[in-house]
């Protein structure tokens, strides 16, 4: 005989993926604003180290007098080479930090909005992992989105006000790889940043009854 | 098994819940002890406040009774992990809310097929599933149209469409016609009747619309945590009568 009740079966990824894409698709605008906190501090991080790398791949082509205006509009060099100085570290730092704040606080507010509809999707039998993964990838969504903007907002503007102070000498010995690589690793941080923000959301969303969900007001 | 359509599918054996509301104890269900047999068509009637949407919760195996237990095929659901209570409310239940509950950013067909997906179906089987299954209530040329492009009949006929993806033995029903006018809550109440009949699906609808007494095979009364009485449609006519 048939057991009376048996185990729910774990969704495949490729449909996990397939409806968290959708949710987001469906809810662009209002992601869209969480994603923006991910873009400013992508934007602030890509700013800071595309800037020492632009300088880097300039110095050893500069004329003596514009390694002179280089020196003397702020930038200090350590045998040769720029990098970031403890007080870009320190903001970057807290930047980070205010960004992720400010994704759990977003997240948050998302949940609460979708309480209704968590706890519809447990009546219709999803399971608590996938509330949780639905959250999780969604968020990766917006990191993904966010930091590549952001980092490639932040390389642009860094070009530009370097361009605007050092000339073309910029442009002509602009560092593409190691540019692109800020791209990359940054990127990488925002998903990290995104994912780390909504991980305490997802948790609540999933664990909650969904009596007590489909009881709240909308 | 037995299948000879009269065995229990819901039992409540003494089923207290008490909800904590800060200092205060507000106890919805004092002791509710109720057998539901498969196939009918049950009505659980009383004022707001009565305790009506914690019994369904109960009932559904959204909530956990404070004490007591709650028996669904004679299965406790207690004693079930969360994998068995997901597969449980995905194929077993079908529950209708008042509210409708659609998934907002989600088409007609896709939250028709939400439950099959959840329940592990292929692509082509939940495809043709769910148009016939929105053919069923009338809807399918709309399967592409989102809850806020539908009225609230539609929408609630979605919702029904949606409860019986998985062909669940019960049909969970809180208040299916309270956000809707006359003539489409007397639609929706004529659709369920159908579906019991041609289906056999047990259907408990918690209701307070008195329009439901007349296709209800059973009613229970609700008073203030308690079951008051209970009346076979026989005795309901009398009732009615009187009333009239």
């Amino acid at each position: 005989m048939k057991p009376a009740v048996e185990r729910q079966v774990v969704l495949p990824w490729t449909q996990v993926v397939r409806i968290s894409f959708n949710a987001l698709r469906a809810r662009l605008f209002r992601s869209l604003i969480t994603t923006a906190t991910l873009v400013l501090a992508g934007a602030f991080v890509a700013y800071t180290f595309a800037g020492y790398a632009i300088l880097n791949g300039l110095w050893p082509h500069a004329p003596a007098e514009l390694k002179e205006k280089i020196l003397s509009s702020g930038y200090e060099s350590f045998a040769g080479s720029f990098g970031s100085t403890p007080k870009d570290r320190w903001l970057i730092a807290l930047s980070l930090l205010v960004c992720t704040v400010g994704i759990v606080n977003a997240q948050l507010m998302a949940v609460t909005e979708r309480f209704r509809e968590i706890g519809t999707l447990k009546c219709l039998g999803a399971l608590d992992s996938f509330v949780i993964k639905l959250f999780v990838l969604e968020a990766a969504y917006q990191g993904l989105l966010g930091g590549a903007l952001g980092s490639l907002l932040g390389v642009m503007v860094s070009t530009g006000t370097l361009f605007i102070k050092f000339g073309t000498g910029v442009l002509r010995h602009w560092p593409v790889g190691h540019l692109a690589w800020i791209v990359c690793w940054n990127t990488g941080l925002a998903m990290v940043l995104s994912f780390t923000g909504v991980l305490y959301p997802a948790w609540v969303a999933a664990r909650m009854e969904p009596a007590l969900a489909l009881r709240t007001e909308q | 098994m037995i299948d000879n359509g009269t065995h229990n599918v819901v039992r409540l054996v003494d089923v207290v819940k008490v909800f904590r509301m800060g200092q205060q104890e507000v106890r919805a269900l004092k002791g509710i002890n109720l057998a539901i047999r498969s196939g009918e068509y049950l009505s659980i009637m009383g004022p707001s406040g009565s305790g009506k949407s914690t019994l369904f919760n109960m009932i559904g195996a959204l909530d956990k009774p404070t004490s007591g237990r709650v028996f669904i095929d004679e299965v406790d659901v207690s004693q079930l992990d969360a994998y068995e209570l997901a597969w449980l409310r995905c194929r077993k239940i079908g529950y209708i809310f008042q509210t409708f509950n659609l998934i907002q950013v989600m088409t007609a067909m896709e939250n028709v097929t939400l439950p099959m997906i959840f329940a592990g179906m292929s692509r082509d089987e939940y495809v043709e599933k769910g148009m016939e299954l929105l053919q069923l209530v009338g809807l399918a040329e709309r399967y592409q149209h989102k809850p806020p492009e539908l009225s609230g009949g539609q929408q609630q006929r979605v919702a029904i469409a949606r409860a019986l993806a998985n062909d669940p033995a019960i049909i969970l029903a809180d208040e299916p016609t309270g956000n809707l006018d006359l003539a489409t809550g007397e639609e929706i109440i004529g659709l369920l009747k159908r579906l019991s009949a041609e289906r056999g699906v047990t259907i408990i609808s918690a209701t307070h619309d008195i329009k439901m007494l007349n296709v209800s095979d059973r009613v229970v009364w609700i008073r203030d945590g308690m079951v008051d009485r209970i009346e076979d449609r026989e005795e309901l006519k009398i009732t009615v009568g009187e009333v009239g």
